[in-house]
């Protein structure tokens, strides 16, 4: 278990309060000016040194991104972008970062604009985060008066002013391109790439984006050294992360853990247990909503980290974990899943836009027990039609947690929707009526 | 599930306040020169503040005039996005989370309360014209389940009976304090905090 000294977000539960003096006492914006008076390349390389991966879901390689970004400044400006658009189910890290610890952001905001050279960064915060935009724009206002963002910010002789653009819903707008759509005034659609945003981003000049956990413990990393945060974790997986457990669990919380923690430890020591006891848990979707569910058997051995995660057939994704357990109906619940997905979609690709709605409507039958035993199948073949031939990821974001389902949970759907179609005991309906509006 | 209607009944005319056209201004200096249209998200949001929670033909108009850019791209945003209300909704605007995560912990329940207690369809007025309410995805604090959004605030960790009495405040125009309903400020495990406890006593 990680020691207390080596939590990042020592006031992830408001102990001590967000203003700029205490965050100060917890040693936010200490040496700033000396950090970034080593240069971008030393910034980058103990980035890369550290091997910290992207908390917003996919665990890029941050130091490699901001290696992307163009060495000078040619004719177009560089953007910062912070995502807070967090909307992915199961997850609300970000949220407590944004209202807890916002001088840890504008801090990581103000090392990452020097080292990919931008002088201006926007924060994207979902719509509904009103409040918890008013206690960042609050802090960013504070650290302007204390002579930390602006003209000269923080002493390093770096000019830099941070804006926060509020999103209004959407949550394919966590998705990087459709960000940069949206802050550009546009429908929050994905772009094609590439041209990849690091040289072809916000209004057409290079943009590095981020996620608001990534940028927020930067800081920390450059100060205590990329070794010690590699130290954590195991190679390729290393340091901390913020880990949601929401659900069927006793006392629902957010924690600070190392990484490749056990889940069970997880949900056993911090969430207070399975409610009905470990034997109750039925299944866990491990990283936010758009991942493929965990039986309970690999629940009992599975580490979080990025890659034991895809080992076992699913991905850590933003370590938003669900826990089900047995007094619910698991095709019910992801037949919700299915309907978010239904609900979200942008509307841009064809096979999105249709599939998610097929299978939302299917899922709803099979919770029903209405469906027939050759949909199940017809129901994976949906989601391979799905997956992979979309813009953005939101393809195999919304296929992905139905395949997981019926990887897992085929005997139960086809044990309840055990029946043969009605054209194999009425020979006279014409083929290509759906079958599930005929009478029964 | 939200249907997104235009409203049958359009004020002719809208034009921001004073006030709104001064945050306007200064929302459009955030953005580089000539890319006002950036603003447009932040516009719409404020003349549905300023319009009773709802935005109307005559104001995407407006900001379409505002910030010197087609009238269909106003339209094409006020569309896409949910928050944006293109019909009359409550005063009081309930939007309650049901994705699964809440759902897992009985969003459902707070739902059949607001069937009984303020409409029985979403984004029907109550009896007393004050209040509507609203099935939306997920809000971003499942910890806190189950929740829901009270115009600006988040009200957590709700149950029915609690939900209840939230409504009965807010049919007598108090607007009840939001935050959680379980005494929680933050996202701690209740009762049994593991980590970070040196902090709690400081």
């Amino acid at each position: 278990m990680l020691e207390d000294k080596d939590r990042i977000f020592q006031n992830l539960y408001n102990d001590f309060g967000a203003d700029l003096i205490s965050a100060k006492k917890r040693g936010d914006w200490k040496d700033t000016k000396e950090i970034c008076g080593k240069g971008r390349e030393w910034i980058i390389n103990e980035i890369k040194t550290s091997e910290l991966r992207g908390r917003g879901g996919a665990g890029f390689p941050t130091g490699l991104k901001w290696s992307f970004a163009p060495k000078e400044v040619g004719s177009r400006p560089h953007y910062l972008v912070i995502n807070a658009d967090e909307s992915e189910p199961g997850t609300c890290k970000d949220r407590d970062i944004l209202r807890f610890e916002p001088h840890k952001l504008i801090e990581g905001c103000l090392i990452a604009s020097y080292a990919v050279n931008a002088h201006k960064c926007y924060i994207y915060i979902r719509g509904e985060y009103f409040n918890e935009g008013q206690k960042l724009q609050t802090a960013i206002d504070e650290a302007y008066k204390d002579g930390l963002l602006g003209k000269n910010s923080a002493g390093t002789d770096w000019e830099l002013d941070i804006y926060i653009h509020y999103g209004a819903g959407a949550y394919i707008c966590g998705e990087e391109t459709a960000l940069l759509e949206s802050i550009e005034g546009k429908k929050g659609q994905p772009r094609l790439k590439p041209p990849f945003p690091a040289l072809i981003g916000l209004y057409g000049c290079p943009t590095i984006i981020n996620n608001v956990e990534t940028i927020s413990v930067v800081p920390t990393i450059l100060r205590r050294g990329g070794n010690w945060f590699a130290s954590l974790g195991r190679p390729k997986n290393t340091g901390s992360k913020i880990y949601c457990i929401s659900g069927n669990v006793n006392n629902p919380c957010n924690v600070e853990e190392e990484m490749g923690i056990t889940l069970k430890e997880l949900i056993e020591k911090h969430a207070g247990g399975v409610i009905g006891g470990w034997d109750n848990l039925k299944a866990v979707i491990p990283g936010g909503s758009s991942m493929p569910l965990l039986p309970k058997e690999t629940c009992e051995t599975i580490k979080m980290d990025f890659d034991a995660c895809v080992e076992n057939k699913t991905g850590l994704g933003t370590a938003g974990i669900v826990v089900i357990n047995k007094d619910q109906d698991i095709i019910k619940c992801m037949a919700r899943i299915a309907r978010f997905y239904k609900h979200e979609s942008c509307g841009q690709c064809t096979p999105c836009r249709e599939g998610s709605g097929w299978m939302w409507r299917m899922l709803e039958r099979m919770a029903k027990g209405e469906a027939t035993r050759d949909e199940v199948d017809m129901l994976l073949d949906v989601t391979k039609q799905i997956e992979g031939h979309t813009i953005c990821a939101f393809g195999e974001g919304s296929s992905w947690p139905v395949q997981g389902l019926i990887r897992n949970f085929k005997d139960e759907i086809i044990e309840r929707n055990k029946f043969d179609p009605i054209v194999k005991k009425q020979k006279d309906i014409p083929y290509l009526v759906d079958q599930h509006l005929l009478e029964k | 599930m939200a249907v997104k209607k235009i409203s049958k009944v359009q004020p002719e005319k809208f034009e921001f306040n004073k006030k709104n056209k001064e945050t306007a201004d200064s929302i459009i200096k955030n953005y580089p020169s000539g890319k006002q249209q950036s603003a447009v998200m932040a516009l719409l949001y404020l003349a549905q503040k300023q319009n009773d929670n709802w935005i109307p033909l005559s104001a995407m108009k407006y900001i379409a005039n505002y910030l010197d850019m087609p009238y269909i791209k106003v339209y094409e945003v006020a569309t896409f996005y949910s928050m944006y209300n293109l019909t009359p909704v409550g005063k009081y605007f309930f939007q309650v989370c049901t994705t699964t995560p809440c759902m897992l912990r009985g969003a459902y329940n707070l739902v059949d309360v607001c069937k009984r207690k303020i409409s029985i369809e979403e984004n029907r007025l109550s009896e007393d014209g004050k209040t509507s309410w609203l099935e939306v995805e997920c809000l971003g604090a499942c910890v806190n389940a189950p929740m829901l959004q009270l115009n600006e605030d988040y009200y957590e960790d709700l149950d029915p009976t609690k939900l209840e009495q939230i409504i009965d405040k807010i049919s007598n125009d108090e607007v009840p304090q939001p935050g959680s309903y379980r005494g929680r400020l933050s996202s701690e495990p209740e009762n049994t905090r593991k980590t970070l406890i040196g902090n709690k006593n400081a």
